[in-house]
């Protein structure tokens, strides 16, 4: 709809077809969308299997903290990667003392380097999801044959493998399609221009609509390719459940492999926790110096992504109960398309819908939390819809018996059967809605500004230090929100 | 009286037809192998499995279009009878309000129910800590409060073991007397039968044969009855 | 039922007595941390009425808009999007006469009128770069040990400054020139705030903002280190401007608006409020320190209408260069 309405505007401006540079534009976005979502994809297959098969203390902290990334602030995670890759950063400091020359961060290459980094660790979680679906009693019946770990590989997870990936291949590589700060901050110039990139060029800067709408028509032509590719390779689900059970083996007690899994564990830890960790530990200096407007758009962006779960669950959960017994697949479809989603066309095309009935800046925070619902709204869907066909299967007939239905239904059957998958898909949406700034940039009033607004006009009037003592406080409440939420759903499963 | 007029239910290529009636205040056994269609039947009375043609009545009233809540029937499955994150009490509680909003009576009433289904006290464990005797009774103990007059049973107990299925045969005889229950109960055990059923219809090549009087039935087997015995 | 609620929220948020004056501006200028507070303040007292801001960016949200813009007056548009802005036929003349202007160039619009102005120039530290390149030329050719942070052309008004700096330096050999600077480009961000970000970390040698940045470091942070690296080729100038909406529902108080900004009262609040150079304002009214602040002495500019012309080659020649 917004899209639509963006286009017909964009009819009515003068029409210009693609530039050669959206072409390089476009091969640069699937190229290093591709790289991006085959690396994390090929890291996170012995991570996921390392604590597959490892129970240790600590266990469910590193589960949780592989939710952190994805939902960093852009800006937060670059600067952190600088700390650690940069210039000036750890790693070649390290290099340096070796006597080995520095490498540089900036290129196609950095790019690809910050996706991984946001994604790798959520394609770990679908994967140890997979991980999680090989019941118990294959595990025994395997042991019972003698199985070592390369014929458990090769009958039972190899399997599994072929069934998940190249769903959750898909899905990082669309989220990957639509980035553009990172691309941009990173790849070093306009070799690294990515179809976002020229959306935003063609909006904020030439206002050429029609080539905005263009673009994120193609934009979403290539996700709508993408995900039709992937229902057939079938997509993950269930992102939220069963990630805490560590299914008995007896197949890899042997010294090699744990030494093998505890480096894997390892070895991403401090890939994930080393940017964040540095650029937190500069911002922690400065917070109790912080101003109040600080604090007041915190409550705000409290509010806000409190707001956005709340409806997004809603949504969610009524849209999977709506095509849970039909024959499902256009939903999934829909569902992993608006991932591919432009947030911009999206905005500006509610925008334009609000401007003849209401005033939109009256409106900011709704439509910016109505907006993060609809870009929350796949992963959502993705958690609760496999779990709402489980339910139905399992307790339908008992429910339609009793004769409930309605509100009393989801009181007492369907919220506290669906809490994990409800509580992971609250949690997500929070934490995305309150790291997110690309909508209400377009909408606010300055009464109204969030935090991560906030946080980029610190960084605009050089109070750089205190910019980053607000990104502290924003990846605080951003990963309290998720973790308050996601614990919130597993404690209350039975 | 549960009227079955002129029932038809396709399920691919399998056809039930059904053109018979059940006693009320009876136990009837609808008797069958596995894959005659008894269950199907089950699920077309109680609504889960709709009729190609066809109507199912009960006491003159046409149900056949009802939702499976409304309609004057409870009704056991083999198994997923309780909601597992629900206490005992809450579960049986659902037989008497779907929104759990009990009265002090209706509360009473709901701990009545436990004890004589002989689970006074443990209203307020979790179905996983209970016995699968415990959680057969506690699905029993909710049927009668939700007072429909007819109970309807997907071999419920076919899990327990023999004695225990025995004594729950027996408790559901003994509490369908008490209370004027009719029950239509699916089985594949002759004994089952003999054990309780007033009636017994054989359901065999896609029929459900009229109900006749179960002692009568076995002393004088019918074709379709001799071939399921062996 | 949505046009119900915004009317009604609409109609809380304003006194009832009048409508209070909407001026739209970009997000730093009205934030907590920007001028805007203290000159809606000092207006405020001035015309004893009521101003709100709206921020977001300013011209494509007026473009959105068009003749159902609530704006009555539009503030913080430089002139590289001047003609653009005027091209939207939304504009009033501002009516103010302009002299005693403190800016390095002439002034005729009298669609836009200015309020501050800064050169483009690129910034390093002295204890990390003791011995920056003497030219723009010179930069150009310079060691590629070099690093630099720029901003995109494509995205930011910075980015678009300097591109069309280039343009003017090296006319017909732009391209080239961004060839050249290539290899010292580290990288190019979406927006200001990300570069000087990665600048102040001590990722790049030199960043491309302002030749008063340095201020903000002097007077706000006492650190002389930061300094404006001056090339004698010249340094293309940004001038942030007000105009006034057509259709305004308020002509008065708007009118009143721009009448305020040239007065000493708004002006002796940018120095230190927007960290950049006052339109009219005598010097010795400015801030300790500001004057120490070594300015170039020659000041590139394109007018309105040059600049949206030669807009498209000076981006291109940036993406040729740059993918050379």
């Amino acid at each position: 709809m917004p899209l639509l309405a963006v286009g017909w505007r964009g009819l009515a401006e003068a029409t210009t077809g693609l530039r050669p540079a959206d072409w390089a534009a476009l091969r640069f976005t699937l190229g290093q969308a591709a790289v991006s979502a085959a690396i994390s994809v090929a890291l996170a297959i012995p991570v996921a299997r390392a604590l597959a098969r490892r129970h240790f203390p600590g266990r469910g902290a590193i589960v949780l903290l592989l939710g952190a990334p994805f939902i960093l602030p852009v800006i937060v995670a670059v600067l952190g990667l600088v700390a650690v890759f940069g210039r000036g950063g750890v790693v070649n400091d390290a290099l340096g003392a070796l006597g080995i020359e520095a490498v540089s961060i900036y290129g196609p290459h950095g790019v690809v380097l910050a996706h991984v980094f946001f994604n790798m660790p959520l394609a770990t979680r679908l994967i140890l999801q997979g991980w999680a679906t090989i019941p118990g009693e294959r595990m025994r019946l395997a042991a019972s044959l003698s199985f070592g770990p390369a014929e458990t590989f090769r009958l039972l997870e190899w399997p599994m493998l072929r069934a998940v990936v190249p769903g959750i291949f898909t899905v990082i590589f669309l989220i990957c399609t639509t980035s553009f700060a990172v691309a941009l901050a990173l790849g070093g110039g306009p070799r690294a221009t990515t179809v976002e990139l020229a959306i935003y060029q063609a909006f904020r800067f030439d206002f050429d609509l029609s080539r905005a709408a263009l673009l994120g028509a193609l934009q979403l032509a290539l996700g709508a390719l993408a995900a039709l590719a992937a229902l057939r390779l079938s997509l993950p689900s269930g992102f939220g459940a069963g990630l805490d059970r560590v299914a008995q083996r007896w197949d890899s007690a042997s010294p090699g492999l744990r030494i093998q899994d505890a480096l894997a564990i390892l070895a991403a830890c401090l890939f994930l926790l080393l940017p964040m960790g540095l650029i937190l530990a500069e911002g922690a200096r400065h917070v109790v110096d912080l101003p109040g407007a600080v604090w007041a758009a915190a409550a705000r962006s409290l509010v806000l992504a409190l707001t956005a779960a709340v409806a997004t669950v809603a949504l969610a959960l009524a849209m999977a109960h709506a095509v849970t017994g039909q024959k499902g697949g256009w939903v999934e479809v829909a569902g992993t398309l608006s991932i591919a989603a432009s947030p911009l066309v999206l905005g500006t095309g509610l925008y334009i819908l609000l401007l003849p009935v209401a005033n939109p800046v009256a409106l900011a925070l709704p439509v910016t939390a109505f907006v993060n619902v609809v870009l929350a709204l796949p992963f959502a869907l993705r958690a609760l819809i496999p779990a709402m066909r489980d339910l139905q299967a399992d307790y339908g007939q008992l429910s339609a018996s009793l004769g409930l239905t309605g509100l009393t239904w989801l009181r007492l059957v369907a919220l506290p059967r669906l809490r994990r998958p409800a509580g992971f898909a609250a949690g997500l949406t929070a934490a995305l809605a309150a790291g997110d700034l690309g909508v209400i940039a377009l909408f606010a009033a300055p009464d109204q500004a969030t935090l991560p607004l906030v946080l980029y006009q610190l960084m605009g009037a050089y109070r750089m230090e205190e910019a980053k003592a607000a990104a502290l406080v924003l990846v605080a409440l951003s990963l309290g929100l998720f973790w308050l939420f996601e614990r919130g759903g597993r404690h209350a499963a039975t | 009286m549960l009227r079955l007029d002129g029932l038809r239910i396709d399920l691919g290529s399998f056809v039930l037809q059904a053109d018979t009636a059940f006693e009320a205040g009876r136990i009837t056994a609808l008797m069958g192998a596995s894959g005659s269609g008894k269950s199907t039947l089950l699920n077309a009375i109680a609504g889960f499995q709709a009729p190609t043609s066809g109507k199912v009545q009960i006491d003159g009233t046409d149900i056949t279009d009802l939702t499976p809540g409304d309609r004057p029937l409870s009704i056991l499955f083999q198994d997923q009878n309780l909601f597992p994150h629900l206490t005992l009490a809450d579960n049986v509680g659902l037989g008497l309000r779907s929104n759990l909003r009990l009265t002090r009576d209706e509360s009473a009433a709901r701990d009545g129910a436990l004890g004589r289904v002989g689970l006074s006290g443990l209203g307020g464990r979790l179905p996983r800590d209970l016995s699968g005797g415990q959680q057969s009774r506690a699905a029993l103990a909710r049927a009668l409060l939700r007072r429909r007059p007819w109970l309807l049973l997907d071999e419920p107990f076919s899990a327990l073991g023999p004695a225990l299925r025995a004594e729950m045969l027996d408790l559901v005889a003994e509490t369908a007397m008490s209370e004027g229950l009719s029950v239509l109960m699916v089985t594949h055990d002759p004994a089952d039968a003999r054990r309780i059923a007033d009636m017994t219809a054989v359901v065999a090549d896609g029929k459900v044969a009229k109900p006749q009087p179960t002692a009568a039935l076995f002393e004088n087997p019918t074709a379709a009855l001799r071939s399921y015995l062996g | 039922m949505k046009s119900t609620i915004a009317t009604a929220l609409t109609l809380i948020a304003m006194p009832a007595f009048a409508e209070p004056l909407t001026v739209y501006a970009p997000d730093y200028f009205a934030s907590e941390w920007g001028p805007g507070p203290a000159i809606e303040a000092a207006f405020e007292a001035h015309c004893g009425c009521e101003m709100d801001y709206v921020t977001g960016d300013v011209l494509p949200r007026l473009r959105l808009e068009g003749t159902r813009t609530g704006a009555d007056v539009v503030i913080g548009l430089n002139t590289d999007d001047a003609q653009r802005a005027r091209d939207t036929g939304l504009f009033a003349s501002h009516g103010v006469e302009i002299d005693g202007l403190t800016m390095p160039i002439a002034w005729s619009d009298d669609t836009f009128l200015p309020f501050n102005w800064s050169h483009t120039a690129f910034i390093h530290d002295t204890t990390r770069l003791p011995d920056p390149p003497a030219s723009f030329a010179d930069l150009v050719a310079f060691d590629s040990d070099l690093s630099i942070a720029i901003q995109d052309p494509r995205t930011s008004v910075s980015g678009l400054a300097l591109a069309l700096w280039v343009k003017k330096v090296f006319g017909d050999e732009a391209e080239a020139a961004w060839a050249g600077l290539a290899p010292k480009i580290t990288t190019v961000t979406q927006g200001w705030s990300e570069s000087y970000g990665l600048f102040t970390d001590g990722e790049v040698d030199m960043v491309l903002s302002y030749t008063t940045s340095p201020a903000y470091h002097l007077i706000a942070e006492g650190d002389a280190t930061k300094q404006a690296v001056l090339f004698p080729e010249g340094h293309y100038v940004m001038v942030e401007t007000a105009g006034m909406i057509a259709g305004t529902d308020q002509p008065e108080q708007a009118q009143a608006f721009l009448n305020f900004i040239l007065t000493e009262d708004f002006q002796s609040i940018i120095p230190e409020g927007n960290w950049s150079l006052p339109a009219k304002l005598d010097p010795t009214k400015m801030p300790e320190g500001f004057s120490d602040i070594p300015l170039p002495e020659t000041a590139l500019i394109y007018s309105a209408e040059e600049a949206e012309a030669l807009r498209s080659d000076a981006i291109a020649a940036f993406e040729a260069g740059l993918r050379r």
